[in-house]
C-alpha cells in the first residue's frame, strides 16, 4: 500500500505520494477511510494555537489503530448534530475529549473488524488490528482498512458500551510527539485564517467604536465617508435585539457601532479616519441576561468615564473594609489577636488586554434566510444563538465555520465580531470581510480585570504559623478560589472577597482569577517562608503534608500528593539547592484547570538589567498526548506570564484606553524571552488534563521571587518594570 | 489611483491603486498573497515582513508608490516547495502555536541569515526583536534559526 505523510515537512518522493482515494467511506462524524487506506480525521474543536488540531486526531487515530502517516486532518465546522463538544477554552479540550474520542476511534475500529468478520465469515473476536491492517491470524487472512471501509460504512454502529478501548500501555500514537498538522501550511504562507478568506463579490468592512467606555453614538455624518474612494456605505450596526437575553459569552463593550463598507481593507481603513461622528456619555443602563428556564435578569452597566487613578483609589479603599467571607476554618480572628508577629502584604495588578496577534475579524455571507459565518471563535454554540436572534433567522440556518485563530487566550470566546460581520452582510446583501484595526482591537475591552489581594499571616513567638487570612477583590470581580491551597493546610484560615462595579468590560483571560491570585499567594508564601526561616519549597511541602495527612475542613479543591509531586520534581530538575553562580532563583507552584505546576525561574543581572536565564517547570497533567507540543504550550505560557508580569498593563483616562497599539502597550519580545525553558512532566497514567492555562499563573511569583533574590526588593505591584526602573542598582 | 508594475516572487503584476496603499494590502487584497499578515499597521509587530531586494521590510508601512523596480519576495516565494532551510528547521523544531506571526518571523530570519550566516544568540535576538510572537515561541524560533544556520 502506498503511503506518505505530507505532515512531515520534507518533500515526498514519487513512491510516497498517496493518491487521493476514489471514494471516502464515513464510519462516524470524526472518521472517514478511503478505499486505498487513507484516513481523514476531523478535529472537532476550534484551533487557537494549543494544537488540538493535532492532539485530538491523535487520540482518534490511536484507538482506530491506524498509522499516523496515512492520516489527513481536517477542521470540522460547527455541526452540533455531528459533534458533542466544539468549544476551546478552560484547558478542557483533551480532558473532555479524551473518552468520547477514544470511544469514537475504537467504535470505528470495531466497524472495520465487524466488516472483516463478515467478509471472511469468521468470528469478530478472532480478528486483530495493527496500524491500519486487519487480520485473522488463524486463517492467515489479512487486509488493509481500506479494503473493509466500504462495507464498514454500511454496518450498524456497535454499542459503545461493549467497544474495547486500548490499554494505556498499548498506545502507539498517544504519548509520542507528532508534528503540527498545519506546520507546512503555516511556514509557506497558505491561507489559514478568516482574515485570509476571500470570495467573489466580497466587500470589506471597517468599524468605528465610541472613543471611550461609558460613551455611545449620538450621530454621524455618512457623507464624510461615502464620497471617499472605494466606499459603498456607512451605517449603524446594533448587535442585539432589545429584548434578547444575552448569554455568558455575549460580553460586548459597544453594542452599537458604525460599519464602513467598501472595496478593499485599505480604503475602508482610510475612510475610518475621515468619519465625522458625535459621541455622548452613556447613562446608567441595563441589559437583559439570560438566566435559567428562559427568564432574564437585568444586568447594570454604570455610566461614567472611569480613570485608572479612580480605580486604584477605590481598590485601596475596599482593601481596608471587610469583604464577604468565602471560607472560614477554626478561629482566625482569635489567632491574630494572640499572634506574636503579623505579616501583612498587599498585591495589585492592572487590567490586561489579550492582544491576540490576529486582530478581531470575521467573514459573513447572508443570503436571504441563510447565513454562513467564518471567523475566529472559541465558542460557536452560544454565538450562533445570538446571531440567529440578531439576524431574525432560524438557528438551523446559521452555519458557523471554524477558522484557525491567530491566538485566543479567552478573548475569542466573546464572539461579537461574528455577529457584527453577519449583520453587515445582511444589510448590504453581499459577502463581507470585517476587519478590526489593532487600535479597534485593543480598545474594544473584554479585558482581564484589575485585582488587589491582602495576605496576612499570624506567627507565634517560635515563628509557627497560627493563621492565614486573604482578602482579595477586583474590578469587577474577586479572584478568590476559597477552597484552593493553602486552605486545608492551615488550622485557622479565612478568605474574604469584594468587588467594585465598573463599565469596563471584562472576560476570561488565560487562567481567569488564577492568573492574579497565584502570583499574590505564591509571593506571600515566599516571604512568609523567609520570615519563618524555612526553605520555600520545604515550607510548601510541609503545608501539603498537613493537607494530605490531617486536612482542615472538607472541600479542599486539590490533591496534596500530586501538588507535592510537582514541587519535588522541580526541586530535582532545577537542582534547587545548588544555585549556579550569578543566578538568583525563585519558586512558585499552583493548581488550576485540573493540572499541577511548579516553576523555578533563574535570573541574572547583566548591564543592570534582569535577564531570565532559565525556567524549570514541573507539570502533572496526567497522560501527555503529544509531549513536544505540550512542552511548546508550557514554554508559551511561561513567556506570556513573564511578559505580562514585567510589562502588561491597560489603563484608562476619561473612559478611554490609554494604549491602543504595540508602541504603547509593551509586549515581551525575543530579547526578553528566557534563554532556556525546560518543561518536565510527571509520568503517571492519570486521565489527561489541560495545559493551555496551568503554566501561566505560577510564573508571576517565580519571577517576582527571583527578582527579590537579585535586588533585595519585593515587588507588590504589577507590572514590575516601572519599579525595577526606579531601583538604583537596576535599569530596564 | 495610478498604475504600478511590481515584481513579486519573480512574477510581474500590474495594479491600479491609490499610491499610498501599503504593499501589505496590495498583496493581501489585490494579489491573493495572504501569507504576509496584518498585526498592527505601524511596523511594531513584524507580522507583515517581506523582502525588498533581499532586505527585510515591514509591508504595512511601505506604500506601493515607493516600490518602483525593487524585487519583492513574500513568504510564498521564499522557496519553491517549502524547502528553505528555515522552513525545514521550523518544522523540525515544531515551532508554531497559532501560526499567525510565523511568516513574518521566517522572513526576518531569512534576511538575517543571508547577511549573517552564523549569527550568535545576541545577533538573533537583535535581528528578531521587531517580530512579536504572542504565543511565546521565541525559544523555538531561536533554536530553528540556529539549526538552519548550520545546515545552510
Amino acid at each position: 500500500m502506498l503511503s506518505f505523510s505530507w505532515l512531515v515537512g520534507c518533500k515526498p518522493t514519487p513512491e510516497d505520494i498517496l493518491t487521493m482515494p476514489k471514494e471516502w467511506f464515513e464510519l462516524n462524524s470524526y472518521i472517514k477511510i478511503g478505499e486505498n487506506g487513507a484516513v481523514t480525521l476531523f478535529n472537532p474543536n476550534p484551533e487557537f494555537g494549543s494544537n488540538v488540531k493535532t492532539s485530538l486526531p491523535m487520540i482518534l487515530a490511536d484507538e482506530l489503530d491506524v498509522d499516523w502517516k496515512n492520516v489527513f486532518v481536517e477542521q470540522a465546522d460547527f455541526y452540533p448534530e455531528r459533534f458533542d463538544r466544539q468549544f476551546t477554552g478552560g484547558s478542557q479540550g483533551i480532558r473532555q475529549g479524551w473518552m468520547p474520542l477514544r470511544t469514537a476511534g475504537a467504535t470505528a475500529r470495531q466497524l472495520i473488524v465487524n466488516a472483516a468478520a463478515q467478509t471472511w465469515n469468521v468470528p469478530a473476536t478472532e480478528i486483530t488490528t495493527s496500524a491500519g491492517m486487519v487480520e485473522h491470524k488463524a486463517s492467515g487472512k489479512k487486509a488493509g482498512y481500506g479494503e473493509m471501509a466500504s462495507l464498514a460504512g454500511t454496518l450498524e454502529a456497535p454499542d459503545p458500551e461493549i467497544v474495547k478501548l486500548k490499554e494505556i500501555s498499548d498506545f502507539k500514537i498517544i504519548g509520542t510527539s507528532k508534528k503540527n498538522v498545519d506546520g507546512t501550511k503555516i511556514v509557506t504562507g497558505k491561507p489559514l485564517f478568516s482574515l485570509d478568506h476571500k470570495v467573489e463579490g466580497m466587500k470589506y468592512a471597517a468599524i468605528v467604536q465610541p472613543p471611550a467606555f461609558g460613551m455611545k453614538l449620538k450621530s454621524f455624518d455618512k457623507s464624510s465617508v461615502t464620497s471617499m474612494p472605494g466606499i459603498q456605505d456607512a451605517f449603524e450596526v446594533k448587535i442585539f435585539k432589545d429584548d434578547y437575553g444575552r448569554n455568558f459569552f455575549d460580553t460586548t463593550t459597544f453594542p452599537t457601532i458604525i460599519a464602513i463598507v467598501g472595496n478593499s481593507t485599505w480604503e475602508v481603513m482610510q475612510a475610518k479616519k475621515n468619519l465625522k461622528a458625535e459621541w455622548e456619555k452613556a447613562p446608567d443602563s441595563t441589559f437583559p441576561m439570560a438566566g435559567r428556564g428562559g427568564q432574564t435578569m437585568d444586568i447594570k452597566v454604570p455610566g461614567g468615564l472611569e480613570n485608572s487613578s479612580t480605580h486604584k483609589a477605590k481598590m485601596a479603599e475596599y482593601i481596608t473594609k471587610p469583604g464577604n467571607v468565602l471560607r472560614k476554618d477554626g478561629d482566625p480572628e482569635g489567632a491574630f489577636k494572640k499572634a506574636a508577629k503579623v505579616l501583612e502584604r498587599t498585591y495589585t495588578a492592572p487590567f490586561l488586554a489579550h492582544n491576540t496577534m490576529e486582530p478581531m475579524n470575521a467573514f459573513a455571507d447572508v443570503k436571504g434566510d441563510k447565513a454562513v459565518i467564518y471567523g475566529p471563535t472559541q465558542a460557536p454554540e452560544l454565538i450562533r444563538q445570538t446571531i440567529a436572534s440578531s439576524l431574525g433567522l432560524p438557528i438551523e440556518n446559521i452555519q458557523i465555520n471554524l477558522a484557525r485563530m491567530g491566538g485566543g487566550f479567552g478573548r475569542r470566546a466573546y464572539s461579537h465580531h461574528l455577529t457584527e460581520a453577519a449583520l453587515i452582510s445582511q444589510k448590504i446583501k453581499a459577502p463581507v470581510k470585517m476587519v478590526y484595526t489593532r487600535e479597534d482591537d485593543m480598545s474594544a475591552g473584554v479585558y482581564r480585570p484589575a485585582y488587589a489581594a491582602t495576605y496576612r499571616a499570624a506567627l507565634d513567638e517560635n515563628n509557627n504559623l497560627l493563621a492565614l487570612h486573604v482578602k482579595a477583590g477586583g474590578i469587577p470581580e474577586s479572584p478568590i478560589y476559597a477552597n484552593r491551597f493553602p486552605a486545608g493546610a492551615i488550622d485557622n484560615y479565612m478568605a474574604e472577597g469584594w468587588q467594585i462595579e465598573s463599565n469596563i468590560t471584562i472576560g476570561a483571560f488565560r487562567a481567569p482569577r488564577s492568573n492574579f491570585i497565584a502570583g499574590a499567594e505564591q509571593s506571600f508564601l515566599d516571604e512568609l517562608a523567609e520570615e519563618m526561616g524555612k526553605d520555600p519549597i520545604e515550607f510548601r511541602l510541609e503545608l501539603l503534608k498537613r493537607a494530605e495527612t490531617n486536612p482542615v475542613g472538607e472541600n479542599n479543591d486539590y490533591d496534596p500528593k500530586r501538588y507535592a509531586g510537582v514541587l519535588e520534581l522541580v526541586r530535582e530538575k532545577s537542582n534547587w539547592s545548588n544555585t549556579p553562580s550569578g543566578i538568583s532563583r525563585g519558586v512558585s507552584a499552583y493548581f488550576c484547570h485540573n493540572s499541577y505546576v511548579a516553576e523555578v525561574v533563574d535570573i541574572s543581572i547583566k548591564d543592570k538589567q534582569p535577564v531570565v536565564e532559565n525556567v524549570y517547570a514541573a507539570v502533572d497533567c496526567g497522560i501527555v498526548v503529544n509531549p513536544d507540543s505540550a512542552a511548546n504550550m508550557g514554554e508559551g505560557a511561561i513567556i506570556d506570564g513573564i511578559g505580562n508580569a514585567f510589562y502588561g498593563e491597560m489603563a484608562f483616562e476619561n473612559g478611554a484606553p490609554t494604549k491602543r497599539n504595540f508602541d504603547t502597550y509593551r509586549m515581551i519580545r525575543h530579547k526578553e524571552a528566557p534563554k532556556k525553558i525546560e518543561v518536565h512532566f510527571v509520568q503517571n497514567n492519570e486521565d489527561p488534563t489541560g495545559l493551555g492555562e496551568p503554566l501561566f499563573p505560577p510564573v508571576f511569583a517565580a519571577l517576582g521571587n527571583s527578582l527579590y533574590k537579585a535586588t533585595g526588593k519585593r515587588l507588590y505591584e504589577q507590572p514590575f518594570q516601572p519599579q525595577l526602573l526606579e531601583m538604583e542598582n537596576l535599569r530596564m | 489611483m495610478a498604475l504600478f508594475n511590481l515584481t513579486i516572487n519573480g512574477k510581474s503584476h500590474q495594479v491600479d491603486l491609490d499610491p499610498n496603499t501599503p504593499i501589505l494590502w496590495v498583496l493581501r487584497d489585490h494579489l491573493d498573497l495572504v501569507g504576509t499578515k496584518f498585526g498592527c499597521g505601524i511596523a511594531q509587530c513584524g507580522a507583515c515582513t517581506i523582502h525588498l531586494d533581499g532586505i527585510a521590510v515591514r509591508a504595512c508601512q511601505l506604500p506601493v508608490s515607493a516600490i518602483e523596480d525593487s524585487q519583492i519576495t513574500t513568504i510564498e516565494g521564499l522557496s519553491k516547495d517549502g524547502d528553505h532551510p528555515l522552513q525545514q528547521a521550523w518544522i523540525a523544531h515544531d515551532v508554531p502555536q497559532c501560526g499567525y506571526c510565523q511568516a513574518g518571523q521566517i522572513m526576518t530570519a531569512a534576511a538575517l541569515l543571508k547577511e549573517n550566516p552564523s549569527p550568535s544568540d545576541t545577533d538573533i535576538e537583535n535581528a528578531m526583536n521587531g517580530n512579536i510572537c504572542r504565543c511565546g515561541t521565541y525559544t523555538r524560533i531561536k533554536a530553528a534559526i540556529k539549526t538552519a544556520s548550520k545546515s545552510a
